[in-house]
């Protein structure tokens, strides 16, 4: 086991009595004052995250086009230059390889944000498939990358609205960054990208406009209330995208790895399904409990806004409509649960 | 707001972070601030019913943070006389005060000699200081 990485902003997480935990190959904060409270900031207020960790590849060339609309599962016609999309690296079974952003920088560039924990692999899969007239190219250790997320989090950070899935080069503090208008929270804000050796620079005047430390904690409850999927729980190399519901970012008309199988899933329809669900009395599902008919929760936690136990699991497809009782093995104990319609959190319109 | 560190004295320890505070043949139980610290803010307190027992250094409930759940160890063997429903309903208290209004559990000793086998104040503390 080789020493954890840390990103730039080590000495920050620690200065500020972060608990830093390994993650992925990585020594991040999981939280700073709690879980709960930084939470509650993100969805009333703002927050500032380090997702430094998380990859960068570059795709350049004339085919790198070419080369990416026949391994992803979005079809990259649907954005121009500065707009992005979220799309599926799949393998030849339709399972996932890695679920990311495809940022459209120019008509011959592609910068492509890949789960920390799948930069090698992602990369890999891509470096061997290259094709002549296109590179790929892994830059994850030249920049950093800090999620800003909340109501007030673009107005805080000065930045003009713009509509979500674009991005443009703009200025925070006095750094040069790359805003981007996506995140991992179901809030609105941006993620922004700057260079590695101006992380500090960024991040302090990113907190000194008031956006609260945030840590993997309240990332990963903030994401699973608006059901986002988590790479490595609810979809992985083994499960596909049409279960895990993600058809709407497979274009099938088009030719990509793992479509003919995908095509065929649809077709047939999936035997199981990626659900959400609550739970209707005091518990806390966690991942790899299992779900009584053959299912298994792959993300669970306790969610702050709604103060009930919520996850994610995969259901036999006769289980799988909201409103569907579950009952969820909870360390031997028989837990009810309701499947409901995702996102599991609506925010009020205020 | 979570509680400052302490130990107060006149407290029996258990080395897996419980402590016991004995009244005649009674004892109250709970966690102590290093294990409410260890797991952050908790959320769910699976408690045990009244009337069941507890048999010492056995789990006899559960509680769990937003990240992670950690069985709840006796320190004591006895009969559950009464369940916390405070830290049932609100397990927060249990941050909050965990040596007062975040008690687990009250019991009825079955062995009262046990207690010899745990730990004072300072012997926990070196416990901790060893985490």
């Amino acid at each position: 086991m080789s020493a954890l990485a840390r990103t730039p902003l080590y000495e920050r997480h620690v200065a500020l009595g972060a608990r830093m935990v390994p993650f992925a190959g990585w020594e991040m904060p999981v939280q700073y004052q709690g879980v709960i409270p930084e939470h509650l900031a993100v969805r009333r207020d703002r927050g500032v995250f380090d997702v430094s960790h998380m990859g960068q590849l570059h795709v350049e060339g004339p085919n790198a086009h070419a080369l990416l609309q026949g391994l992803l599962s979005n079809d990259l016609d649907r954005i121009g230059d500065g707009e992005a999309q979220y799309t599926l690296l799949t393998n030849e079974r339709g399972g996932i390889v890695d679920d990311l952003i495809a940022y459209r920088i120019g008509p011959f560039h592609y910068l492509l944000v890949v789960n920390a924990g799948n930069r090698h692999a992602a990369f890999a899969w891509l470096k061997e498939r290259e094709i002549r007239g296109s590179e790929v190219r892994d830059a994850s250790d030249d920049y950093a990358l800090l999620a800003v997320q909340g109501p007030t989090a673009i107005e805080a950070l000065g930045l003009p609205g713009a509509d979500a899935f674009t991005h443009a080069m703009g200025e925070v503090g006095g750094v040069e960054v790359m805003v981007c208008r996506t995140g991992y929270t179901g809030e609105a804000g941006v993620e922004l990208m700057c260079a590695a050796e101006d992380a500090v620079e960024l991040w302090d005047a990113v907190v000194a406009r008031g956006a609260t430390p945030c840590g993997l904690g309240a990332r990963d409850t903030l994401r699973l209330e608006v059901c986002y999927p988590l790479h490595g729980n609810d979809i992985t190399q083994d499960t596909d995208a049409i279960s895990a519901g993600l058809g709407w970012v497979c274009a099938l008309e088009k030719d990509f790895t793992g479509a003919e199988r995908l095509r065929k899933v649809k077709a047939d329809g999936p035997e199981r399904k990626l659900v959400a669900f609550v739970m209707e009395e005091k518990a806390i599902p966690r991942q790899g409990m299992p779900i009584e008919g053959g299912g298994e929760v792959t993300s669970g936690t306790h969610s702050p806004m709604l103060d009930v136990g919520i996850g994610m699991g995969y259901v036999p497809v006769e289980s799988s409509a909201p409103g569907c009782r579950l009952t969820i093995d909870v360390r031997g104990r028989p837990k009810r649960a309701r499947v409901v319609k995702k996102p599991i959190y609506v925010k009020e319109e205020s | 707001m979570a509680a400052e560190e302490s130990y107060p004295e006149g407290l029996k320890y258990h080395p897996e972070h419980d402590w016991a505070r004995i009244e005649g043949d009674e004892a109250v139980l709970g966690i102590t601030w290093w294990a409410q610290d260890a797991l952050g803010e908790l959320v769910h307190f699976e408690a045990p019913a009244a009337g069941g027992t507890t048999t010492k250094d056995a789990p006899y409930g559960e509680v769990e943070s937003v990240k992670a759940v950690s069985d709840v160890i006796a320190p004591l063997s006895g009969e559950i006389l009464e369940v916390n429903q405070k830290a049932v309903d609100e397990p927060e208290i249990v941050n909050d005060d965990p040596y007062g209004e975040g008690w687990l559990v009250r019991i009825r000793l079955s062995n009262p000699s046990e207690a010899d086998a745990l730990l004072d104040v300072d012997a926990y503390r070196a416990v901790v200081a060893g985490q």
